[in-house]
């Protein structure tokens, strides 16, 4: 009898190409590479130096979405890009692109869109693949049950070039979520929760399997955006067993397999969950139950808490290293130890990016704020993840109701989660964010970022202050 | 690449946990197209002010710390994003080694491409470390990539481990693409074996 297999055991067995000997890592297959135009110019300029063409240019796919501005169309219908370093590293791509026979979604196209929207959009990402992208947040696609990681530019070259990468193999950790989560409480507060448990180095050296009842009950937006956040707590790639929900996502997109070719994907990808018995090396366990809507109060994403809790206090906090960092982020955030986070005054709400940009993250948000205002002097931004995001949402009629409460609504982007396109806060401001990261000036320079929700975010921008969606949930929903 | 040699080197301390790849080098730096120039802009938010002026009380400034080739750092150094600008940024300001108790793993692999040398040692060996350069600003240590190990200033030694692969690399100046581009054969049987159900050409 064979021994029993984890998810990821089986995808990293089907792509290894040398295994892992004591003096080299294993050589490891890349189904699918995603491109950039921030990760990617120096990878470009390593092949010419060297005289080399990309291997296989029908498993890579480039976009725009880093740098790119989320400002209006013009009247041509083009959408101006006023910085000229961002320009002339767009201009790079388009011809990075054309030089090696790689497919772009160029700014502005169709299907242009933030590389971990697209991917998953496209039928691209599927079940049992290895997919990577110079891009931390690649762990998103192993929400369908791949193997995905971000890379270095290094790295990079090495795909383009021989589509394989050199590879130790990582441990696993079984992150379960036992119960249902209840009413206002989201994906996005169980991956925050998950973090906030282990730390933002916890997972270092290991591949997630997110598994357990409030996983399976999560709809494949809802798995991604908690697979998105694995690298926040120090993994790689985060993965969820492949499952009904996921095939009813991917059945008749573009690039799915269609008619006989999809049966048989399907019977493969069956095979793909963890054997029953199947070992990991490390395990950690929450309640869905117990949860409450999260928000950050520090300058990582393991500083979160319920949102109806009280920032700690670093005098609280034994460990000498942890404490200092605690001092030093509340300092940066200029928060008190002990104060409530309801109720803090907001500038800025930003409701995108790879994490929480996807139609049912702007459903959700535009359901909360139907019928409402934004609160005098807030701003209020949604960024949907991609072009057909942005198209779906307002044949829903959703881009209404936001400019309607006064949000602005945007052309499709990474925007204010990186802030290198020109969205960005200003010194001092604070913000309620469905981003990934509260680094210090990671969406401006001084600027202060609470990570929460999209029902968050917008019952935040309702209120003008940190608010508890579900105080307004009983409206929407009565 | 160039071979890596053991060197001596001066010794910067940054006593902080968790420093994420946004505060090594901020985003806003990343809308260049080659690697040069990034070192002037390492740790730029908490080096310069809001004018672009030295910040005197940063620890990089100070002209004791100038020529510093080792940095010493708290745990979990360079978590967040996979830019390999981080350790651009740092060889660009000459540095050689990072010294942390971990290291996040995308960083790690990045530096070891990058002949910028991920230390690790225990968490008491790296407190006397920063405790040795508040005492004395221009002690220095010897990083042997060979040997392993890390030379304190009082002659005491301690191992670090490395990946033995990226260890011979580093030593024999070979590099990895030109590693993977040997082994075509096997990349090929490997395809042949596994035929691609994706084609980002029909979109």
């Amino acid at each position: 009898m064979t021994q029993p297999q984890t998810l990821f055991e089986k995808v990293w067995a089907q792509h290894v190409v040398r295994p892992q000997t004591p003096e080299t890592p294993a050589v490891l297959y890349i189904d699918l590479h995603l491109v950039h135009e921030v990760t990617s110019p120096q990878a470009f300029a390593q092949l010419r130096e060297r005289g080399l063409r990309v291997r296989r240019p029908g498993r890579t796919l480039g976009t725009m979405d880093h740098s790119t501005p989320t400002t209006p169309r013009n009247a041509l219908g083009i959408i101006p890009v006023t910085d000229a370093m961002a320009a002339a590293q767009l201009d790079v791509m388009r011809q990075n692109c054309r030089d090696f026979g790689i497919p772009l979604f160029d700014l502005g196209t169709e299907n242009q869109g933030i590389v971990h929207v697209i991917g998953p959009e496209q039928g691209l990402t599927q079940p049992g693949m290895t997919i990577v992208c110079g891009d931390s947040h690649t762990s998103t696609h192993g929400a369908f049950g791949a193997l995905a990681f971000g890379i270095g530019t290094s790295e990079v070259a090495h795909v383009l070039a021989t589509q394989c990468l050199l590879q130790s193999k990582p441990k696993t950790m079984a992150v379960r979520v036992d119960g249902h989560l209840r009413p206002g409480v989201t994906a996005k507060d169980i991956i925050l929760a998950v973090i906030a448990r282990i730390g933002v180095g916890g997972g270092t050296g290991y591949v997630f399997e997110y598994m357990g009842e409030a996983i399976r009950g999560l709809n494949m937006e809802g798995r991604m955006t908690v697979c998105n956040m694995s690298i926040e707590g120090g993994a790689r790639a985060g993965m969820i067993a492949p499952d009904d929900t996921t095939f009813e996502y991917l059945a008749g997109r573009p690039l799915a397999p269609q008619g006989a070719d999809w049966d048989r994907a399907v019977a493969r990808w069956r095979a793909l969950p963890s054997d029953e018995g199947a070992v990991f090396d490390n395990e950690v366990r929450i309640v869905a139950d117990e949860l409450a809507p999260m928000i950050t109060y520090g300058t990582n994403p393991g500083m979160g808490m319920p949102i109806d809790g009280r920032v700690p206090d670093p005098d609280g906090v034994k460990d000498v290293n942890q404490r200092t960092a605690l001092d030093k982020a509340l300092r940066y955030m200029d928060l008190k130890p002990g104060q409530p986070l309801l109720g803090q005054p907001v500038d800025v709400v930003f409701i995108g990016s790879c994490t929480n940009s996807r139609i049912s993250d702007l459903r959700e948000a535009a359901n909360l704020l139907r019928g409402r205002r934004v609160a005098e002097g807030v701003r209020v931004m949604v960024v949907p993840g991609s072009q057909r995001v942005k198209a779906q949402a307002e044949a829903e009629g959703l881009d209404e109701v936001f400019k309607a409460a006064g949000a602005e609504w945007r052309e499709a982007g990474c925007s204010m989660c990186i802030a290198m396109n020109g969205d960005q806060l200003q010194p001092g401001q604070y913000a309620v964010s469905t981003s990934n990261r509260n680094f210090e000036g990671r969406q401006g320079k001084g600027g202060r970022t609470f990570l929460a929700s999209p029902l968050t975010a917008a019952a935040s921008a309702v209120n003008g202050v940190i608010t508890d969606p579900r105080e307004m949930m009983e409206r929407v929903y009565s | 690449m160039e071979p890596i040699r053991a060197f001596s080197g001066k010794v910067v301390s940054l006593p902080i946990n968790d420093v994420d790849t946004d505060q090594i080098i901020p985003a806003r730096f990343l809308k260049v197209t080659d690697k040069a120039g990034l070192g002037a802009n390492l740790f730029a938010d908490w080096r310069y002010d809001a004018n672009g002026a030295p910040r005197p009380d940063f620890v990089l400034n100070r002209p004791e710390h100038q020529g510093a080739e080792v940095l010493v750092v708290g745990d979990n150094f360079g978590c967040g994003s996979s830019r390999e600008h981080a350790p651009w940024a740092l060889k660009g300001a000459g540095f050689k080694a990072v010294i942390s108790t971990s290291f996040a793993d995308i960083f790690k692999n990045n530096a070891l491409k990058n002949g910028l040398l991920p230390v690790v040692v225990d968490s008491d060996t790296l407190q006397r470390l920063h405790n040795l350069v508040d005492e004395d600003p221009e002690v220095r240590v010897t990083v042997d990539l060979a040997a392993q190990t890390l030379t304190l200033p009082d002659g005491r030694s301690v191992a670090f481990p490395i990946d033995p692969f990226a260890k011979y690399c580093l030593l024999n100046g070979v590099d990895q693409l030109g590693f993977l581009l040997g082994l075509d054969a096997d990349i090929a049987a490997y395809e042949a074996a596994h035929p691609s159900r994706v084609n980002t050409l029909a979109l």
